[in-house]
């Protein structure tokens, strides 16, 4: 009986709770299972004392039995299953996520060897074999990401795109879009799992050398790439790499769509030349308008506040360094020999000890000394920001408005992590052309009826080393920044809690050796203290900019309106009066001498210069700001921009 | 043309003022500027000697030069503009047609002249102060919202009318009642009964109260539109008529009996032509309840906005009588507002068969 009572390893796999005829069906196989599975550990009672014997008995089984299914699991495998931690949650971000991480590698690529990027970004309906169906309905794409970079080496291809945790830049402490090695190796996985269709690339290195093409698949056992093919072959671009991808995904334009993390970067990326082709065959060109490469970010060693007990235990295993001095010296930032002797000594520890040899209590002593010691930030030139100039020519190309601003902070840090927070500004709905007013024809507004109604709020784009965020922006710090700034201040309106209102695009960047994110699939900032305030600090300088540019405007809008309604009603009261005099009246002279009046009154010719009419004006006191008028444009218009003709105009093949 | 049709009225003159003042303004490069009445109660005082409301000297400057007063200032000209019109063309209006009128989109905008009629009604209320002239000499006319019955006949555009002989249904009383446009030929009867309610009337009017006690029945559907007033004011000049107004017992109540009475606050200055001082508030009073044994239940429970509005009655001067106080104050310590209609409880024929004869009797009323 009590050997009936265990549950055998098949059983239990096949989750069968026995019970009844059925039970008595699977009895005779359940013991030999068991006899056969389980020779060793005697049988146990079920620890059940609370249930009547003769009840159901709970299924058990031993720790011999639970010890032989532990196995290792493969990080492919794991991310398999969660690829919503990847952001592969659904198709329509799949798609996303796979130009993203395709387009990140591409642009890090470039950056890295020197070389302005110059890319190519192809989505198109995947045909199964039948004709393709329309780009909103179809469920397969095919995405291919063209760069002119630095290419990769033979050897490398395949685990660089088919092996994941496999990277150049977990390792190291240097400002990069990709961080941890996995984004297009997942993305290679997400395709062979829904399509069944391996990862095509194509590289070169240099004109002189073959160009290879490989499809590679993952082995998801072993998180081990597996060639499907390769070959030379010929390729017109003398250097450089292709990506192809076929994905499940959907298509679908608007918000956080593959559209819009393309016109982001560009805003952020104003050094990079990208077309874009889109699913329905709309091919847009964006040209650089910024002809500086972003200056390299040097790679930089961990700063001592920024890690933790258990890597501070690693790095001593690790370590080349003799003595605990010459270590901590070594291999982190900002500890010179004297400091470490500062540490050494608050922690009780012989400065010339072994590395090795630190560990249990001595090593957390040491790691509480470096929390009290005074040292140093971390070396920010490891940071490359983009630059009050490059975002403001961003902004300025992208997104129509009438106000632009930008602020670099300078760099601060959190736990350790050196970074730099960035914000711009655009507001307004763009100066109205000159002949808009005639275009629209004036419709006489019926009782009830208002001129416009709506109330559209700000839109806040973030980035992360120059990467767009588009998924979870409540969770971001950026987003909760945003929020609590008090935008009143600077004349703009804000309901409690909400974003502010009005046509205005808010823009924030983070740049680090280490963004932290609160998922893998780098959605969203974590909300460091340090980092909110820094966002905070960058957010009001703009907020002042643009308060001081409102109330400027207003100042002058305000006179010209006085005037406007003068000026208009005149007519009326003229009118009025002449039919009131049964129509003899001197109309011109009366309208003449009102006119004078209201120039009178509402300060001549003084508000003409204020409202900008003679374009005398320029955005003093407003640093790093444009200003935009149906005139005209005031203020630094980067170089390359060319305000007649706006970039990435959509042009139809 | 006939001379006589186009020699300018009294008020086509005043209208021309208005244009005049423009132009008189411009050209001593001045700002043109209005004075109007002010019509709030800071401005109106009751005169007890008269038992009247009365405006005041306070008025207010409307100039065209000044961003907030602009608009106004456009619109009264246009409002002064078609008023004149009705006078050349001899026509009546109504205040919706007015706003129609003048209601234009202005040149090279997307503004209209005026958005809705609350912007032009006050305006037309503007001008009459500031002209002294009635809304009906304005030629403008409100709508026919009252009854009438009982033994008077009137002349209306040349056809007689009995009102002796108009059924249950009565004479719809028109917007303007002036000797020109309604002549009353005779009137037989013995008081006037204003009541607020059309529900009311109708159940008088049914019982043929009016022919038992004889007595001529108004109503004007709420707060008495000016014909209605103008027409128990007549009756009461001219045939030296008791006027007694029947409301329900509330602060609305209160206040309607006050307008008949008094005048209103906002017409304070057409109090001396439409007021009847004399007037009796009949009922429904607070105390009633308690002398013609209306069960409590029949009461409603007075509101916030009702509690404020008595509070405020009792801070006007022509309600600082001793009874009325006490009247005011009854009703806020029950806690309750009886309808009329109430009445029904005891009987559908109550107010007919007990309620107005016990009242006439008793001659239980207040002044």
């Amino acid at each position: 009986m009590v050997k009936d009572i265990r549950r055998s390893k098949l059983e239990s796999a096949l989750g069968i709770l026995f019970d009844g005829p059925m039970s008595a069906k699977l009895k005779p196989r359940a013991k030999r299972a068991a006899r056969v599975a389980a020779p060793a550990p005697p049988p146990q009672a079920p620890p059940t004392p609370a249930k009547p014997p003769a009840g159901k008995p709970a299924p058990t089984v031993t720790a011999v039995e639970m010890g032989a299914r532990q196995r290792d699991i493969s990080v492919s495998e794991f991310f398999t299953k969660n690829r919503h931690l990847l952001g592969f949650d659904n198709p329509r971000k799949a798609l996303l996520t796979c130009v993203k991480e395709a387009v990140d590698n591409a642009l890090d690529a470039c950056e890295e060897a020197g070389i302005l990027p110059d890319i190519a970004v192809t989505v198109e309906v995947a045909g199964n074999g039948a004709a393709p169906p329309p780009a909103s309905q179809a469920t397969r794409f095919r995405i291919t990401v063209t760069d002119n970079g630095p290419g990769i080496v033979r050897q490398q291809i395949p685990p660089i795109f088919a092996k994941l945790l496999y990277g150049s830049k977990f390792h190291r402490l240097r400002q990069s879009r990709g961080q941890q090695g996995i984004g297009i190796s997942a993305a290679g996985m997400y395709g062979q799992l829904t399509t069944g269709k391996p990862v095509v690339i194509v590289s070169r290195t240099s004109p002189r050398s073959p160009a290879h093409y490989f499809e590679v698949q993952i082995d998801t056992k072993k998180n081990e790439p597996r060639i499907l093919e390769k070959k030379q072959i010929d390729w017109d671009a003398p250097r450089g790499t292709q990506v192809t991808l076929e994905i499940e995904g959907r298509y679908q334009k608007g918000r956080a769509s593959v559209d819009e993390y393309v016109e982001q970067t560009i805003i952020a990326n104003p050094h990079v030349k990208l077309t874009y082709v889109a699913p329905d065959g709309e091919r847009r060109e964006y040209r650089r308008t910024f002809e500086q490469l972003p200056p390299a970010p040097r790679e930089i060693k961990p700063h001592p506040y920024g890690i933790e007990l258990g890597m501070l235990l690693k790095m001593l295993q690790d370590t080349a360094s003799h003595t605990l001095t010459a270590f901590l010296a070594g291999d982190f930032s900002r500890v010179s020999p004297a400091v470490a002797d500062e540490i050494c000594k608050t922690a009780g520890v012989s400065p010339r000890a072994r590395p090795r040899d630190v560990h249990g209590q001595t090593a957390e002593n040491l790691y509480k000394a470096i929390q009290a010691t005074k040292i140093m930030a971390p070396p920010t030139n490891c940071l490359s920001p983009i630059g009050e100039d490059a975002i403001l020519s961003g902004l300025y190309q992208q997104i129509k408005g009438e106000f632009y601003t930008a602020v670099s902070r300078p760099p601060a840090v959190y736990r350790g992590n050196p970074f730099i927070i960035e914000a711009g500004l655009a507001y307004g709905r763009g100066p109205e052309p000159a002949d808009g007013a005639a275009a629209k024809k004036a419709v006489p507004l019926a009782e009830g009826e208002s001129d416009d109604g709506d109330h559209e709020l700000a839109r806040v784009i973030r980035y992360a080393n120059r990467v767009p965020l588009l998924y979870q922006p409540s969770a971001c710090a950026i987003t909760r920044a945003v929020l609590d700034t008090t935008w009143r201040n600077y004349g703009v309106a804000q309901s409690r809690g909400a974003l502010p209102g009005g046509p205005m695009v808010i823009f924030v960047h983070m740049a680090s050796v280490w963004v932290p994110f609160t998922s893998e699939s780098k959605e969203a900032i974590a909300d460091y203290d340090e980092i909110h305030k820094e966002i905070n600090l960058a957010l009001r300088e703009c907020g002042r900019r643009l308060g001081a540019f409102l109330k400027r405007r207003e100042r002058a809008q305000s006179e010209f309106r006085r005037r406007n309604i003068f000026e208009l009603y005149i007519e009326e009261v003229v009118a009025s009066c002449n039919r009131l005099k049964g129509g003899r009246l001197p109309t011109d002279k009366l309208k003449e001498q009102l006119q004078a009046m209201a120039l009178r009154i509402t300060g001549g010719s003084k508000t003409d210069q204020l409202v900008g009419r003679n374009g005398s004006h320029g955005p003093e006191g407003l640093p790093h700001s444009i200003i935009v008028t149906p005139n005209g444009v005031e203020g630094a218009v980067p170089a390359g921009v060319d305000a007649a003709v706006p970039a990435g105009a959509p042009e139809k093949e | 043309m006939a001379t006589k049709t186009h020699r300018p009225t009294v008020v086509e003159k005043k209208l021309v003022g208005i244009a005049d003042l423009v132009i008189d303004s411009a050209r001593r490069r001045r700002d043109p500027t209005l004075a109007i009445p002010v019509r709030a109660l800071s401005n109106v005082t009751f005169n007890e000697r008269r038992g009247l409301i009365e405006l005041g000297k306070r008025k207010q400057a409307r100039s065209f030069f000044n961003v907030a007063m602009a608009k106004k200032f456009m619109q009264t000209v246009l409002v002064a503009d078609a008023l004149a019109e009705l006078q050349r063309a001899n026509l009546t209006t109504s205040l919706r047609e007015i706003y129609y009128r003048t209601k234009h989109t202005i040149k090279n905008s997307h503004e209209n002249t005026l958005d809705t009629q609350d912007e032009s009604d006050p305006i037309i209320e503007d001008l009459e102060v500031t002209l002294t002239a009635l809304r009906e000499e304005l030629h403008v006319r409100a709508e026919n919202a009252g009854s009438v019955v009982g033994p008077l006949v009137l002349v209306d555009d040349g056809d007689t009318v009995n009102c002796a002989r108009l059924g249950k249904g009565g004479y719809s009383v028109p917007s303007i009642v002036e000797p020109e446009y309604l002549q009353i030929r005779r009137c037989t009867a013995d008081f006037v009964l204003l009541v607020e309610k059309g529900t009311q009337w109708n159940r008088l009017s049914e019982d043929k109260f009016w022919r038992r006690y004889n007595c001529v029945l108004l109503t004007g559907n709420g707060q008495p539109p000016r014909g209605v007033r103008r027409m128990a004011r007549r009756l009461h000049e001219e045939f030296e008529l008791p006027v007694y107004v029947l409301v329900d017992n509330d602060p609305w109540g209160y206040y309607i009996y006050s307008v008949i009475k008094q005048g209103s606050i906002n017409l304070a200055f057409e109090s001396q032509r439409m007021a009847i001082p004399k007037a009796k508030f009949m009922g429904l009073s607070s105390a009633d309840p308690e002398a013609y044994g209306l069960p409590r239940n029949v009461g409603i429970k007075l509101n916030d906005k009702d509690v404020a509005r008595a509070r405020e009655l009792l801070g006007y001067s022509w309600f600082a009588k001793k009874p009325w106080q006490e009247e005011i104050k009854r009703m806020l310590s029950s806690g309750l507002k009886y309808e009329l209609d109430a009445l029904a409880n005891k009987d559908f024929q109550y107010l007919t068969k007990r309620y107005l004869p016990r009242k006439l009797k008793e001659k239980d009323w207040l002044d």
